[in-house]
């Protein structure tokens, strides 16, 4: 194969970007991938591309941004073909207490930029009619979209033109003389040249890390989904099952448990239909290394609180549960740019929940500093010598 | 020290059995009442309203099961840490080991037409006959391949249907080339011949090495499309005709149910029959300690295989349970002779009865793979050939099959085939396990979750 400009390590959504706009940049782009297209934490989460759940400052920005660029992709791949949603996202409160959070959280998002608007307890079911009652209220984000990230990620890198290698694992990373990277080496012991490497390894980009010599702490914190029946289905029909849920709808503590730094598990509601007419159910977060199991009290949890929510789903059955690991970086920020000490390894992960939403922008941002462009959003905040 | 004032068949006063038994087929019972005979306190437990699983079907299987808490009606949809066994509308039953005889149910491979109405399994048209009282057609062709279409097929004929005809993929001449393997299973052997012989009586056409292709019909079936197959699996040119039936029975031998132990973490293998089983020790203990099985799921080889595995394994997990084994030696080694003999058999059988190598050409781009989530074979292709997919999960990812209500019960083992054929590689148990993982095991509603 000719020599590309620029190896990126990871198929999933945050690589399928970053070989996107890198290709559209004119760089010759080759990506490697030990699995499938999207087969790690890309195909484990609900395709959340999110304002709604964000604070004002550095995310906020490069959430702004991202926000732009999937209405680009939208336009560009077709909303259909990715199944991508501009469906809103409403937030509701169940206390006064939690309720005026929220409201203080809104006035500060709107000051940077964020569509928000408040719904009176009253007008909740104007949003969502099968919501509980008696809940304090709630803030309708119509920017919030959803995508479905699998399709997302595989049609990205088929528009991209880059070279992709599924199957392919990346057993090292060669260093020249000047310690800059000089080739990567598969797994079958194919060493392919390239000067650049990009590391869209996701919650395993510290090991892809290691290959190089580098450090970045990245560790994977768990979540579980549980999927339902389709309730378009006949028999959920028959059975008096409404539906679908129109927004992303989810409960105003989830924020608090997003940003929480806590190990121990944490679960907030999130509840939402998709375009197959399942309902997805979330949303639990812990840190227990990658543990394959699937402890019923967690699951259990999601569907208290998602009846809590929405008293109708008690009589809808639960299909399949999936988990996946988010990959989690100490400061809650993505390490997006050129590694300290290796030149010409750039990091592209550590999105933690954020992956889906945020991959255009950290695309667009790893293009911009390959070819010396200029960065769509300041690109300090997220730098990865931050872990030096 | 005094005994807790319970009967053998009552839970410890813990609330834990020794032995919870998963499936009531001929296995699971012949593991309940084996354990039952050495003394421990057993649960056996079952979907269905009876005992008897599919091979017995609500008739009486005969078995002594004095000292078995039976639990019919219960459908397991989770295994927690500790062999609790969480059941559908009923409390956990909790176990110091666990076996599962879940059994097996027909393989499925898609076919233009297989979507219409009145084209069914054979363990479909078998349940129900026996089940309902109800034959699927009046003229009915039966077709795949294994020997459980001949009983299928005598059994519509004692009901007075008219078989217009029994298509068998495989070529059971070639029982005739393992005259060793054949021995050990004798009763087997005259099993089928009885069988064969009632079809002769009927004059109903047995054509071996012919498949069914496609099926013909506006709003159910009117005809099948049967063609011959050479010896490579490969459909003969020119040999393609109508056959007219309002029903056809398909089916290429049997997917065991695996999701439980799978769930478990219990390690699998890929059998000679393409299916995906459980590995088990000499004992029948699965990778994960505790944890037995017995019948289909360890590799289909029917009934009688499944019952000795099933008298094996009840022993075994008595001796583990601190019982004496209700073997005496000369048993042990008759069984485990046995076993051995009908071991050697299934393996023939699979050979012989292979799903055919060019069924994926009988697929026109339109036809359906995945009922549940109507997905055509060209999505799929789509998937592998133009999105990058390599693996079944990627498959299932990026255009839905086995997302819908089966969970890829149905179409799991071709979606999985068809993909490794794409990806220019052989199927593996790996691509299998994709469509087999269902933490969940049966659909439970959020409010009884």
């Amino acid at each position: 194969m000719s020599r590309p400009d620029v190896v990126i390590v990871g198929a999933g959504m945050v690589g399928a970007a970053c070989a996107y706009y890198a290709a559209r940049n004119g760089l010759r782009v080759t990506v490697l991938d030990r699995a499938s297209v999207a087969g790690g934490t890309t195909g484990a989460g609900e395709g959340n591309v999110l304002v709604s759940d964000r604070q004002p400052g550095p995310e906020m920005d490069l959430t702004l941004c991202s926000l732009r660029l999937w209405r680009e992709i939208g336009d560009e791949l077709g909303r259909g073909p990715i199944e991508l949603e501009p469906k809103g996202g409403l937030v509701v409160a169940s206390t006064p207490e939690s309720l005026s959070a929220l409201r203080e959280l809104a006035a500060r998002q709107r000051r940077a930029g964020v569509e928000a608007v408040e719904v009176a307890a009253g007008d909740l079911s104007r949003y969502e009619p099968h919501l509980a009652p008696g809940l304090a209220g709630g803030v309708h984000y119509p920017q919030d979209m959803q995508v479905q990230p699998m399709l997302a990620a595989a049609r990205l890198l088929a528009a991209s033109g880059a070279t992709v290698h599924c199957g392919v694992e990346v057993r090292g990373i060669e260093r020249d003389a000047a310690g800059g990277v000089a080739a990567v080496v598969t797994g079958a012991g194919d060493r392919i040249g390239t000067r650049t490497v990009v590391n869209a390894a996701g919650v395993w980009g510290g090991q892809v890390a290691a290959l190089a010599g580098a450090h970045l702490p990245v560790a994977p914190r768990r979540g579980f989904i549980l999927v339902t029946e389709p309730l378009s289905s006949a028999s959920a029909a028959a059975r008096g099952v409404v539906g679908p849920i129109r927004h992303k709808v989810y409960s105003a503590d989830y924020v608090s448990t997003v940003v929480s730094d806590d190990a121990a598990l944490q679960t907030s509601t999130v509840v939402e239909s998709t375009r197959a007419g399942t309902v997805l159910i979330g949303s639990s977060r812990e840190r227990v290394g990658f543990d394959r199991s699937y402890p019923l009290p967690v699951l259990r949890r999601l569907a208290t609180q998602a009846v809590a929510l929405f008293p109708f789903l008690a009589e809808v059955s639960v299909l399949r549960t999936y988990l996946g690991f988010r990959p989690y970086l100490p400061d809650h920020l993505p390490a997006i740019g050129p590694d300290p000490k290796v030149p010409g390894l750039y990091h592209a992960c550590g999105h933690e929940g954020a992956g889906i939403g945020l991959a255009p922008a950290t695309g667009a941002l790893i293009a911009a500093q390959l070819t010396g462009g200029e960065p769509p959003v300041d690109p300090y905040p997220f730098r990865p010598e931050r872990f030096g | 020290m005094t005994s807790p004032p319970l009967g053998p068949s009552r839970p410890s006063p813990s609330g834990r059995y020794h032995v919870a038994v998963v499936g009531a087929g001929p296995a699971g019972l012949a593991v309940a009442a084996t354990a039952a005979a050495a003394g421990c306190r057993v649960a056996l437990l079952d979907a269905a309203p009876a005992v008897g699983g599919q091979y017995w079907r609500g008739r009486d299987p005969g078995v002594r099961l004095s000292g078995v808490d039976v639990m019919t009606g219960s459908a397991v949809w989770f295994v927690s840490p500790g062999f609790v066994l969480h059941r559908r509308g009923s409390d956990p039953v909790a176990a110091e080991r666990l076996v599962f005889a879940t059994g097996a149910y027909d393989r499925t491979l898609p076919f233009p037409g297989w979507d219409l109405p009145g084209v069914v399994t054979p363990g479909a048209a078998q349940a129900m006959l026996k089940g309902c009282g109800v034959p699927i057609g009046d003229r009915v062709v039966v077709a795949g391949a294994g020997p459980f279409l001949l009983p299928v097929a005598a059994g519509l004929l004692e009901a007075g249907v008219r078989v217009v005809g029994v298509y068998e993929a495989g070529d059971p001449t070639r029982y005739a080339r393992a005259p060793a393997a054949v021995a050990g299973a004798r009763g087997k052997a005259r099993e089928a011949m009885s069988y064969l012989a009632t079809l002769a009586r009927h004059r109903v056409p047995y054509r071996t090495r012919h498949a069914v292709l496609a099926a013909r019909g506006v709003a159910a079936v009117s005809a099948v499309e049967v063609g011959q197959l050479d010896r490579s699996g490969a459909l003969v040119p020119g040999s393609v005709r109508p056959v007219e039936c309002d029903a056809v029975a398909v089916g290429y031998g049997f997917t065991p149910q695996l999701e439980l132990p799978l769930a478990l973490g219990c390690a699998t293998r890929l059998d000679t029959d393409g299916s995906l089983v459980l590995a088990v020790d000499f004992a029948g203990q699965t990778t994960v300690p505790g944890v037995y099985a017995a019948g289909e799921v360890t590799g289909v080889g029917g009934a009688a295989l499944a019952e000795v595995e099933g008298r094996l394994v009840g022993a075994g997990v008595a001796v583990a349970t601190g019982h004496r084994s209700p073997l005496s030696e000369m048993e042990l080694t008759r069984l485990l002779r046995r076993r051995s003999a009908l071991r050697r058999f299934a393996a023939l059988m699979h050979r012989v009865h292979a799903p055919p190598a060019g069924w994926p050409e009988w697929l026109t781009e339109n036809t359906i793979v995945c009922r549940c989530e109507d997905v055509p074979v060209h999505r799929i292709r789509a998937a592998v050939t133009g999105l990058g997919a390599t693996d079944g999960r990627a498959v299932k990812a990026l255009c839905r099959p086995g997302m819908g209500w089966c969970q890829g019960r149905i179409c799991g083992y071709p979606v999985a085939e068809l993909t490794a054929r794409w990806r220019g590689r052989p199927l593996t148990a790996a691509d299998l396990a994709v469509f087999a993982h269902r933490p969940i095991a049966q659909p439970v509603r959020l409010g009884d979750l």
